[in-house]
């Protein structure tokens, strides 16, 4: 009971403090750490719910009224649970290493961002781009596109495991970058590294804002991945994926059919990063082969691993943290101290205006985010919310 | 026509000849297969499930022949396993291994998982039932939920019993099942065989280094020694027969090979 009232006081404290304090960084990560707090407390079922539910509802976008940025974050947040939540199939289930996941993102974006533009006229001459309602067809095309790469992908590395595989996935990755960096010659298909735009975007209903537009769009297709993901994890397709990162061998003999259910990861795995990567072309309006490097590869993958291989909510705090790491933490700090430099302070005598821009936080996101992971699989390499197995309910034996 | 049947089944590792020429039958009921390390027991398990290609010969199955077929394919049609060092799957709870032998029973599809349909709750249950019933039988349902790599060494044994019984086998193959147990709960196990063969008409295929308990189980007993088969019969033709003590107690002057676990 205490904890309850502790627990909702905590939420609307921290979201009234955001609304009061729109631009202290550490205010928001409070009522983020609120919401973290609503999901572990030991509070009824239905209060937890009801919390997060406003929570993400009606607290986030009137936080997003206060100060857009933050939206923003969230939006972002919610891009990269649904990528961690894809790749923890993948990896954290099926137990294959795939260190070129954000091709699938890449695949999704560019099939929107080529019909969704006039670019596409360059193709196939005139009528184009499509009308903005054709966004919500190109969701569901993204997502069979992504699933299909994903099929293609896992046909020739059916055979490899563990660093073969990695390698493998990580070369594709990189095939389709620099496709997406190539194609616009003989006949233009991506435009090169100048990337597409104007990509449409869909009408927004009932007048909102882009800003929480795509954040509510996002939601909803975060809360879709994770009711999917729970529903194939509880099944005996997901039972097969782990017998199969468990033991590959054995699993076949058990009656495992390894070719469909290899198939079947990949193309689950992509088709979340597809969904996504329609989205996030629209919601940019402009993209380009630099927006799927490697680099966002190995963050997604550091997500999965941070939160905890194979565990959903790992995966969705995972993401979070990374992602409020970089886009929040780091650059907060980086202004912060921009503002003590402007300001003059001085610091046991040495004036902070005098610090080399070399210094500046947000240039050190990377190393923070390799420190992070260093102590993370020094003192809990199993994840900040570990996979737990589902302890069933034993009725007595009857056949 | 038997229900199983192997024809000079023949297997080559690079210039190593593992199987030569082996046939093997069995209408019903327990058969042993016996023999020193090395001679093929395990290899010729590994072609019967489909994990390892015959060079050459023939292996059926209620008439249908088995060779080139996928594991999970000769699993669907009704022969199951076990290992000798024991493969189960570690990190998920005994209940999850025993659920997992039963994928080749499940005919549910993607869109029945995603949609939570009523066949899909209706068999999830089943299954969980079913499941249960399988711990109840090797003596674990108080361990259903427990994760197996932290079961005991027996119990896992037991375990993967369960696991390849889930797939409804009409054959079973154990590989050294009572290999690291004492006489006592190799007694239980047999008792459990026993128990099988005559309440589903099980028929199964052991592979066996306790001499006591395959002469007090097997209905059959086949010896191989180098790949090759030397004897076959009756416990105690085989027992008798010359060349079986030669292969484990060696001729007159010659090494030891095998003595150790004759």
């Amino acid at each position: 009971m205490i904890q309850a009232l502790l627990t909702v006081a905590l939420v609307v404290v921290s979201a009234l403090a955001v609304a009061k304090f729109p631009r202290s960084v550490l205010v928001f990560l409070l009522f983020q750490g609120s919401l973290v707090f609503v999901y572990r407390a030991q509070i009824p079922e239905w209060l937890r719910r009801s919390l997060l539910a406003v929570a993400l509802l009606v607290l986030m976008p009137a936080i997003g009224y206060f100060n857009g940025y933050y939206l923003e974050i969230a939006t972002q947040v919610g891009i990269f649970v649904a990528l961690a939540l894809g790749l923890n199939i993948v990896v954290g289930l099926a137990g294959l290493l795939d260190l070129g996941y954000v091709a699938f993102f890449a695949v999704g974006a560019y099939s929107w961002a080529i019909f969704g533009s006039p670019h596409a006229n360059v193709i196939f001459g005139g009528g184009f781009p499509l009308a903005g309602w054709w966004f919500y067809v190109f969701l569901l095309v993204g997502l069979g596109t992504a699933a299909i790469t994903g099929i293609l992908l896992g046909l020739p590395v059916l055979r490899l495991h563990g660093d073969y595989l990695a390698i493998v996935t990580l070369g594709f990755g990189e095939v389709i970058r620099v496709l997406a960096n190539n194609l616009d010659k003989p006949i233009n298909f991506t435009n090169g590294p100048k990337g597409i735009t104007p990509i449409s975007r869909p009408p927004a209903p009932f007048g909102l804002p882009y800003g929480e537009y795509f954040y509510f769009l996002v939601l909803l297709i975060v809360v879709a991945v994770v009711i999917v993901n729970r529903r194939l994890e509880d099944s005996h397709i997901g039972r097969a994926w782990e017998a199969i990162r468990e033991d590959e061998l054995a699993a076949r003999a058990m009656g495992v059919p390894l070719v469909r259910m290899k198939l079947m990861a990949f193309a689950c795995g992509a088709s979340f990063a597809g969904v996504m990567g329609v989205l996030f072309s629209a919601k940019q309006v402009f993209i380009n082969p630099e927006s799927f490097t490697f680099l966002e590869s190995i963050g997604v993958l550091a997500m999965v691993i941070l939160g905890g291989m194979g565990s959903i909510p790992g995966a969705v705090l995972g993401a979070t943290v990374v992602t409020v790491l970089n886009l929040q933490v780091l650059k907060g700090f980086s202004l912060w101290l921009n503002e003590l430099k402007n300001a003059g302070v001085t610091v046991l005598g040495y004036s902070l205006a005098d610090l080399p821009t070399q210094f500046e936080p947000a240039k050190y996101e990377r190393m923070v985010f390799g420190v992070i992971l260093v102590l993370m699989m020094i003192f809990r390499p199993q994840g900040i919310f570990p996979a737990r197995r589902r302890q069933r309910e034993l009725a007595q034996p009857g056949g | 026509m038997s229900l199983f049947e192997a024809r000079s089944v023949t297997k080559r590792f690079g210039g190593l000849t593992a199987l030569h020429g082996v046939d093997f039958a069995l209408e019903r009921g327990i058969a042993s297969i016996i023999g020193p390390n090395g001679a093929g027991k395990t290899t010729l398990f590994n072609i019967f499930t489909g994990l390892y290609a015959a060079d050459d010969g023939s292996v059926t199955f209620r008439g249908q022949p088995l060779l080139g077929l996928r594991p999970d394919q000769i699993t669907a049609l009704g022969i199951c396993r076990t290992f000798q060092n024991i493969r189960l799957f570690s990190n998920m709870t005994a209940i999850e291994n025993v659920l997992v032998g039963m994928n080749s029973r499940i005919a549910l599809g993607l869109w029945d998982v995603l949609s939570h349909s009523r066949s899909f709750r209706r068999t999830e249950s089943d299954l969980a039932a079913r499941a249960i019933g399988l711990l109840d039988r090797v003596g674990l349902q108080a361990n259903a939920n427990a994760v197996a790599r932290n079961l005991p060494y027996g119990d896992r044994r037991r375990l993967e019993l369960a696991r390849a019984l889930a797939a409804e086998p009409a054959l079973l193959l154990l590989d050294e099942p009572t290999a690291g147990m004492t006489q006592g709960e190799a007694g239980t196990l047999m008792r459990l065989l026993r128990g099988l063969v005559a309440d589903l008409g099980l028929a199964i295929i052991l592979i066996e280094h306790n001499m006591r308990v395959v002469m007090e189980v097997s209905d059959r007993v086949t010896v191989l020694d180098h790949g090759e088969k030397i004897a076959e019969g009756s416990p105690r033709e085989v027992q008798e027969n010359v060349r079986v003590i030669e292969a484990y107690l060696g001729t007159r002057g010659a090494g030891p090979r095998g003595a150790r676990r004759a």
